[in-house]
């Protein structure tokens, strides 16, 4: 019997050191988490160590069979198999070739996933023999701006010059990239069930034709209900309203936990009527958001991060913007604000009211006396700054922000002459906007009152999801309802009901939905279902009777008596056929973005009154909830990308913990969780319910306030998603969806394991980060450079003992003067938000694998991106500590591609050699495992394959035919690792031979831009550049060239990386006091 | 005390010694026999086909040119193996009813798709492309040898990494024209008149001269002409061509 695995042990946080620490610090100093602060043992395992505690897994049963289950959906079949005879192999041609494919080239389609809210993204799926790979977004598509600069959507389609993919790409987030795995998830529901047992869709279909019959021959619909989630699909939408029609008396409802109920109804406060605002970042010189995580979340986030790093760059001609962020929890939006204030969630409509009435907004009542001493001192300051910049500045309301903050926000931007510049507004996309808390409320008064006999539930799971004073579960579990569920998994609310239908992923089918700004954009599948799945609205046509619907049938019928002029049918229209079929190719309808409303505010009086901004009880904690980073509703609970990828401000793994600011577990506070640390579990009382959680003390948390996220404790979520995290929805009532006041915590003395990922990889005190004022950088644009012994500037050799590499052969002196390539990149953290779009491209590209939470807490995570969070001590000479309210800085962090790399001299096996391009290649066949290349990197960038995580061949992922679709999963163009082997990023070498093939086929060379790498391409705020630094005019080259440009631990160990960096550059104002 | 080992045990431990050296590297030697053996390499070995497909029949009795199946050798990593379209562009017209064809019928009748046995295998790590060594003027020959003269397709090379490597360093020694690449029977000392006029039209004067200054343009001589207008760089061991990363990915 094994010793059982102890946790290490851990040194509680003393805070009043740390805070003498701080104190008594000299310069800027960034640090990680606040072990690295207080130089606990923990952290300095983690920097001293490699790998902490490297207790062996393997021989483990135990820990082996959990190993097992939590990696279920991530391992594939396929591997590289060093010593053994390869087995014989068959090649399989077409029996009939597809129209325009070469065998062995990767084919591209446009198409779209329905986003967050409802909201349709443009995307470019790459397709390899018929199988999704690989998911970029459409640079055509509004909502995905395009990876390069020059290329605007419209360019992107006329451009002849330009007709390499790159052009077509447009940037992602995380959860676009993520929805391949969920396409090859073994664990989708994969069959039609009836009460439990499979059926046929057949059955269904003749099932609810005699539904259907029988309520026609009633004349009524009475008693049948619908609910879907956010509906923007024009062509769902029509048929769910033509079957309402025809049965009058039914109802469609829609409910989704995360929904827009707030900004609808504080647009209906403000201007009488619902009106969704489309925000014009790129116009906005000073920016203030209210709760808001613009650059993360919400419709069009990715254009709203785009619009605001594009506003970065010191060298913009409109200059710098400034945003202020007030928030309760630290976000993404937060970290890269220039002013941060922290404030519980419920006190930030105090401060909006005082800003407005600043403004001058007249008719509102008075300012609470609640409001902070340090929030009132923003007040003027920030009301001067947003005069001064009329017509270009904006605020933005966070959608957990009651209506009045989010009525005072579009009052404030009347009022400051932003509407028509930096914020235009449109009719709510969504096909029937309305009160969704209010609709699910309706459908569960009916369902206990029995007035409904039969409950269609499309994509939505409200057992898991619905506000728990409803109590769904109960209501629905009704004999007399017919109860009918169509979702990709087989899920909470599935598993209740009667009939269920598997879902077809939007890989497999056809669909429509509208964009953030209103364009009809338009999907197609890329694949057959897998699992015989059918799409929502497949589903609806056969409520209505339509034997075997066809998505396409029905998409073309909807559109075509749209688009087709002038007759009857779109088969009378030849010119039409034409048309749809351009359509599909660029993924959108042009034309149909929605048109701009102009609005005018109405009286005060109805904005805003005194009982919206009346104190909530007694002051005491309040709970916020909020959607999680990375799962984000429990919608992605069973996707294991993105239960691996670090969110990105805690960058924690696998689960979700309370938010709690580290006032709370000083020791001198005397509370009830006072010298509690990390992942201690605690009590959370709302009410009657107490749900035990661990905690995670969050620098910048606003005092008084706690924050959960939304998403985790799934019980049907897969072999991934069940049992991770802590379900915040057993707190969370219709009548305080977001922000929970008069909540009690209590130390339980037990404690949980946390798999963070914040000091792993720690890189000790060295001037990783660069950053400077605005001013600073003016008086001293060479900030970057100042203050280093040795100089190691861009293009500037500095004296090595190493011998220089011999690039002769490629500089033209061997052959035919054709000067080779020299690649390089550089990462701007100007514009960098840390969003880790990167990380799971990075992933999805390279088939890097998933390790599973007890791995990631060894410290063996997988990523070759890693994006590095640093806490900031702002300015030392301030009068307050920062532990509070800290400044964030986020850095990439992957292959540094050394000129004089150390990892190359180590390796015994030459596994990892330099090249004539530059690159440090990385051979996996060669390497033995010896882990002296990792041991010898400054960076922390080597990834060692412990385990056989890509190989082992799990029963459990395969399906009754024998092989896991995991194996479908990976890209044919990487080679997938096997244990022993280490790995890191290679720069996509892949795409840069794709595109020196091209280039030599056409006998021409690479032209910049041409190749960009995964990473690259999904950023939605181009701080990832690739080019060729041999090629003088190269964007690449360019911003080598600036006085920004620093290499990280260039000076230091003149290790020359062909990574570098670009200073930050920030934009405080000077009136307000820095805190 | 008695004697425990016999006078006898030295020569005993002499040759065990030495015997176990000599086994020692009988065992390397062995291990290489096989591994260059075409019982490793496959290299000779003919492959059973579900269709007993004659490359010299088509390609030397018909004059079949190797695009007409392989069709995206000059666009894709992979040259492409044939639909069964391809086949039945012809068969649906002769030879309609011949057993042989039976597999190609059921297979376009039942959709079903024809599996052929592979019979070049590059390891999974390594990633090779097709068109740009047909661009750069690297021969079918070069790499699949006589196909025209194969009733069942065989291997040629061992296509080990070695064999690969020789090329990647000294390419001039297997460059052709470009419009030779699908000429099975093409050499310089076959086509000699032939490769002088391609000199003589493609290199100045001077080039032509020194060339063809003994009557006789080697393969060498071509190749390096072919290798500066192809692009191809002939650099021996200093080559970009054996950049790990050109096929390990």
């Amino acid at each position: 019997m094994r010793e059982p695995h102890h946790a290490p042990k851990r040194t509680p946080l003393n805070l009043s050191a740390l805070r003498s620490r701080l104190d008594g610090a000299s310069g800027p100093q960034y640090w990680r988490g606040l072990e690295q602060l207080s130089e606990s043992e923990e952290f300095l395992r983690y920097v001293q160590r490699e790998f902490p505690e490297q207790a062996d897994t393997w021989d483990d049963p135990a820990s082996r069979r959990q190993f097992l289950r939590l990696m279920a959906a991530s391992l594939a079949l396929a591997g590289v198999s060093g010593c053994a005879f390869s087995p014989p192999e068959r090649i399989v041609p077409y029996v009939k070739a597809p129209e325009e494919m070469v065998q062995g080239k990767p084919l591209f389609f446009a198409t779209s996933m329905k986003g967050l809210d409802g909201d349709a993204v443009g995307l470019l799926v790459e397709s390899q023999e018929g199988r999704p790979i690989k998911i970029e977004g459409n640079a055509q598509h509004p909502a995905s701006p395009a990876c390069l600069p020059s290329i605007t959507p419209e360019t992107a389609a006329s451009d002849a010059d330009r007709f390499e993919m790159s052009s077509a790409v447009g940037a992602t987030d995380i959860f676009a990239q993520a929805e391949l795995l969920t396409l090859y998830d073994p664990d989708r529901s994969q069959s039609v069930l009836r009460n439990g047992r499979p059926s046929t869709w057949d059955d269904f279909q003749e099932a609810m034709l005699d539904q259907f019959e029988a309520r026609m021959a009633k004349g009524s619909g009475e008693g049948l209900r619908i609910l879907t989630g956010t509906v923007t699909s024009p062509t769902l939408a029509d048929q769910i309203n033509r079957l309402t029609e025809a049965l009058p008396g039914a109802r469609w409802h829609q409910y989704e936990p995360v929904n827009r109920d707030n900004a609808r109804l504080g647009a209906i406060r403000a201007f009488g009527r619902d009106l969704e605002p489309v925000y014009d970042l790129e116009q906005a010189d000073r920016i203030l958001s209210l709760d808001a995580d613009f650059l993360y979340f919400g419709p069009g986030h990715l254009v709203h991060a785009r619009g605001y790093a594009d506003r970065r760059d010191p060298e913009h001609p409109k200059g710098l913007n400034r945003l202020y962020s007030v928030e309760c929890n630290l976000s993404v939006t937060g970290s890269k604000a220039d002013h941060r204030l922290p404030l519980p969630a419920s006190r930030i409509k105090d401060f909006a009211l005082a800003l407005a009435r600043q403004l001058g907004v007249e008719g509102l009542p008075e300012v609470s006396s609640e409001l902070s001493e340090e929030a009132r001192s923003w007040i003027g300051p920030v009301a001067r700054d947003f005069t001064e910049h009329k017509g270009t500045s904006l605020v933005i309301a966070g959608q957990g922000q009651p209506p009045v903050v989010h009525a005072l926000a579009h009052v404030m931007n009347e009022v400051l002459g932003n509407v028509g510049q930096t914020v235009s507004y449109i009719e709510p996309i969504a096909a029937r906007p309305v009160d969704q808390s209010q609709d699910l409320i309706e459908l569960v008064d009916d369902l206990k009152s029995g007035k409904i006999d039969m409950l269609v539930m499309l994509g939505v799971n409200p057992v898991y999801d619905a506000p728990v004073d409803l109590g769904f579960r109960e209501a629905l579990v009704n004999d007399k309802v017919l109860r009918i569920h169509s979702g990709i998994y087989l899920d909470e609310t599935g598993e209740l009901c009667q009939w269920h239908i598997p879902e077809a992923h939007f890989l497999e089918a056809w669909g429509d939905g509208r964009a953030f700004d209103g364009i009809a954009t338009l999907a197609q599948p890329l694949i057959a279902p897998l699992y015989g799945g059918r799409s929502p609205m497949e589903v609806v046509a056969a409520l209505q009777a339509t034997r075997n619907p066809e998505g396409r049938a029905l998409l073309e019928q909807y559109w075509g008596g749209r688009l087709a002029e002038g007759v009857e049918s779109p088969s009378d229209d030849p010119g039409f056929q034409k048309r749809w079929r351009k359509f599909l190719h660029d993924g959108v309808i042009p034309d149909t973005r929605a048109e701009v409303v102009e609005v005018s505010s109405r009286g005060a009086g109805e904005l805003a009154t005194a009982e919206d901004f009346q104190a909530t009880g007694e002051g005491g904690l309040e709970l916020v909830l909020a959607p999680d980073p990375t799962i984000y509703d429990g919608r992605f609970a069973n996707n294991a990308w993105l239960q691996e990828c670090p969110k990105p401000v805690t960058k924690l793994t696998w689960d979700n913990a309370l938010m709690v600011p580290a006032s709370l577990v000083e020791e001198e506070s005397g509370g009830a969780l006072s010298g509690l640390e990390m992942g201690d579990m605690v009590g959370l009382t709302v009410g009657t319910v107490t749900l035990n959680v661990p905690i995670f003390v969050m620098p910048g948390h606003a005092d008084g306030a706690v924050t959960l996220h939304l998403g985790y404790g799934r019980l049907r979520a897969g072999r991934v998603g069940d049992g991770t995290g802590f379900n915040a929805y057993d707190l969370r009532s219709s009548d305080a969806p977001w922000i929970i006041p008069g909540v009690s915590l209590n130390a339980t003395g037990q404690s949980y394991e946390l798999a963070s990922t914040q000091l792993q990889r720690s890189i000790e005190g060295r001037d990783l980060i660069r950053e400077a004022t605005l001013e600073q950088y003016r008086a001293n644009p060479d900030f970057a450079h100042a203050g280093h012994h040795v100089s190691a500037r861009h293009g500037e050799e500095t004296p090595s003992l190493y011998p220089s590499y011999d690039y002769s052969a490629d500089r033209g002196e061997g052959w035919n003067g054709y000067p080779g390539y020299a690649w390089g990149m550089t990462v701007d953290l100007n514009r960098c938000v840390g969003c880790a779009a990167c990380i799971v491209a990075c992933q999805a590209e390279n088939n890097i694998p998933v390790v599973g939470k007890r791995e990631v807490k060894r410290g063996r995570i997988m990523h070759w991106m890693e994006v590095d969070r640093y806490f900031a001590i702002e300015d030392r000479d301030a009068p307050k500590h920062t532990l509070g309210n800290p400044k964030v800085a986020f850095q990439p962090r992957f292959c540094m591609h050394c000129e004089k790399a150390p990892c190359e001299p180590v390796c015994p096996v030459g596994a990892t050699v330099h090249d004539h391009e530059g690159l440090n290649n990385m051979v996996y066949n060669r390497c033995v495992g010896t882990r002296y290349c990792s041991n010898n990197c400054p960076y922390k960038v080597r990834h060692f394959n412990f385990l056989k995580y890509s190989k082992i061949e799990l029963e459990d992922t395969s399906l009754s035919s024998g092989v896991t679709p995991l194996v479908l999963l990976h890209n044919p163009d990487v080679t997938v690792r096997s244990r022993g082997v280490m790995e890191k990023c290679t720069y996509c070498v892949q795409r840069i031979y794709e595109g020196k093939i091209q280039s030599e086929l056409e006998g021409r060379r690479v032209r910049d831009g041409e190749i960009v790498t995964a990473c690259q391409s999904a950023c939605p705020t181009r701080a990832l550049v690739f080019g060729d630094l041999n090629d003088e005019t190269s964007q690449v080259t360019r911003l080598k060239k600036s006085p920004r440009n620093y290499g990280m631990l260039a000076e230091e160990l003149n290790t020359r990386p062909r990574t570098t960096y670009l200073a930050r550059v920030t934009n405080p104002n000077p009136e307000i006091a820095t805190a | 005390m008695a004697q425990i080992f016999h006078p006898s045990a030295n020569t005993l431990a002499r040759v065990s010694i030495l015997g176990g050296a000599f086994a020692a590297l009988g065992a390397v030697g062995v291990t290489y026999l096989i591994i260059s053996s075409p019982y490793q390499t496959d290299v000779d070995v003919v492959k059973d086909q579900p269709i007993p497909f004659s490359h010299e029949h088509h390609v030397n009795g018909l004059g079949i040119d190797c695009r007409y199946c392989h069709g995206s050798v000059e666009e894709s990593y992979f040259a492409g193996m044939p639909p069964t379209y391809t086949c039945m562009s012809c068969h649906s017209q002769i030879w309609t009813d011949a057993p042989m064809l039976a597999p190609v019928r059921e297979s376009l009748a039942l959709d079903r798709p024809i599996e052929w046995n592979r019979i070049h295998d590059v390891p999974d790590y390594a990633y090779f492309n097709h068109s740009i060594h047909v661009k750069k003027g690297v021969g079918c020959y070069s790499c699949h040898g006589q196909v025209d003269q194969m009733p069942l397709a065989w291997k040629e090379e061992s296509m080990n990494m070695g064999w690969c490597l020789e090329c990647h360093r000294n390419p001039e020694k297997h460059l052709r024209p470009r419009e030779e690449i699908y000429n099975l029977n093409w050499s310089v000392a076959a086509d000699q008149e032939a490769v002088r006029d391609f000199v003589q039209r493609e290199a100045d004067a001077e080039t032509y001269q020194s060339l063809t200054a003994d009557d006789y343009v080697s393969q060498e001589e071509l190749g390096y002409l072919l290798a500066a207008m192809y692009e191809v760089p002939t650099l021996g061991h200093d080559t970009p061509m054996t950049n790990c990363a050109v096929c390990h990915r």
